[in-house]
């Protein structure tokens, strides 16, 4: 129920709406609960309506959250 | 699950073998986290001092049997057309379920969103659409966006019966509770995308309980739930949030503007909790044309669960799924006795399809 997909704004067609991309397909999405929807957004969309836009997460922090369940384990990955 | 994937959830198998050196109980409190550990066989990973209840994360199970029949009333009513999302249609109410009763001639239409419901009232504007109004944070905003547009666009055809639920009140009630006696909660991924993380801040500071909030892929719940076993270990209890992809600790303000608009907070009646204050919405007066129980006079009525059904106790926590004696025998997804056999997110819906034959 609370499934979200990520989507790619492609075209935005109203105050309220856009064409966001998932994989190869194209749907209508509702862009009500966002402010200032561009295209190129990475949205994550639930029940037809994109609910936030997605932040590129830095890989570095998460590289260094595992870093440390590594050493937690007593593992360490070669590379 | 690929090869990154494999490496990183072993690994934290591993470091939570090394922090499970005495019992460690947390609860998810998402319907889809709940599917995602099911289907990965995340479980068959723990260490033994480890477990991982589920609580009450599927909207559609933690509805409460009077809100079942009042929308089964609903559809039977003259006019009338129920536009609702597709996990709602086979769960059986009091005497009948809403796909029983469009098989008896009712008006039901399965839609994927409240904008589609509200496309259907502005095409039949001869007919009532009541949209069954289901879901936490996350869904809520766009119930109350669809409910401006019609206010807008004067459409008085659409109505809603509203059935949202809000997370964080819920979560206390669980705290709380010294039978189940949890050691932290695996906070929900997208309700936390609305509300950001403050309003869980109660639960480390009251009640010294770990709080993560995770992505749903197999490594993102496995470093949620090492996250929370650190946190037990250090005794230093806070919101901590693994999934800032989708999370910001503000959450989404502006998606809270319009749920605020059109509602406010109330208490609610959740499958196995009860009345719980604080855990619902109604709508705000200015927006009670929009209200279905309010425009068709429907006021529920208290309503037993179905015999033998213990969705009650498995959404409280109290029971997994494995320990209802009608799981895989007189219940399943066929002949689904209660709503967590029916909603695709629902427990014993999950350890049907992925969980039989692993550890409870």
């Amino acid at each position: 129920m609370c499934l979200a997909v990520p989507h790619v704004l492609v075209e935005i067609t109203g105050p309220c709406t856009a064409i966001g991309r998932a994989g190869t397909i194209e749907v209508e999405i509702r862009t009500d609960l966002l402010e200032g929807a561009r295209p190129g957004d990475r949205v994550l969309v639930h029940a037809g309506f994109a609910i936030e836009k997605l932040q590129p997460e830095e890989a570095t922090e998460i590289e260094a959250l595992w870093e440390e369940i590594r050493a937690l384990s007593g593992t360490r990955q070669n590379g | 699950m690929g090869e990154r994937t494999r490496e990183r959830v072993l690994a934290a198998a591993a470091a939570l073998e090394r922090l499970a050196d005495r019992p460690l109980k947390f609860m998810e409190v998402c319907g889809t986290h709940t599917v995602s550990v099911y289907r990965s066989g995340l479980r068959s990973l723990f260490p033994e001092g480890l477990s991982l209840v589920s609580g009450p994360g599927c909207p559609v199970c933690v509805t409460a049997q009077e809100e079942i029949d009042s929308l089964i009333r609903l559809s039977a009513m003259e006019k009338v057309i129920v536009a609702t999302y597709g996990d709602m249609l086979r769960v059986p109410g009091s005497s009948t379920s809403l796909a029983e009763a469009r098989s008896s001639g009712a008006s039901v239409r399965i839609v994927l969103s409240a904008a589609e419901a509200l496309a259907l009232a502005m095409d039949t504007p001869n007919r009532i659409v009541v949209f069954a109004g289901v879901g936490f944070e996350t869904t809520a905003p766009a119930t109350a966006a669809v409910v401006l547009q019609a206010a807008r666009q004067n459409v008085e055809n659409f109505l809603v019966l509203n059935l949202h639920k809000t997370v964080p009140a819920v979560l206390e009630t669980l705290a709380s509770d010294p039978e189940l006696a949890l050691d932290g909660f695996l906070l929900p991924g997208h309700v936390s995308t609305i509300l950001g993380l403050s309003p869980y801040l109660p639960i480390p500071e009251k009640y010294n309980l770990a709080c993560v909030v995770a992505g749903f892929e197999p490594d993102q719940i496995m470093a949620g739930i090492t996250l929370l076993a650190l946190q037990k270990r250090s005794g230093v209890f806070s919101v901590q949030c693994a999934y800032r992809e989708a999370v910001r600790p503000t959450g989404n303000p502006h998606a809270r503007e319009l749920l605020e608009t059109v509602f406010e907070e109330s208490d609610s009646n959740w499958r196995g909790l009860g009345l719980l204050p604080r855990s619902g919405l109604r709508f705000r007066s200015a927006y009670s044309a929009f209200d279905a129980r309010i425009r068709l006079g429907i006021s529920d009525v208290p309503a037993r669960e179905p015999a033998g059904c213990r969705c009650g106790d498995v959404l409280a926590g109290r029971i997994s799924p494995f320990g209802c004696p009608l799981f895989a025998r007189a219940c399943s997804p066929e002949t689904p006795v209660g709503p967590c056999m029916v909603s695709s997110e629902g427990s014993c819906s999950a350890a049907y399809r992925y969980g039989r034959g692993e550890p409870s």
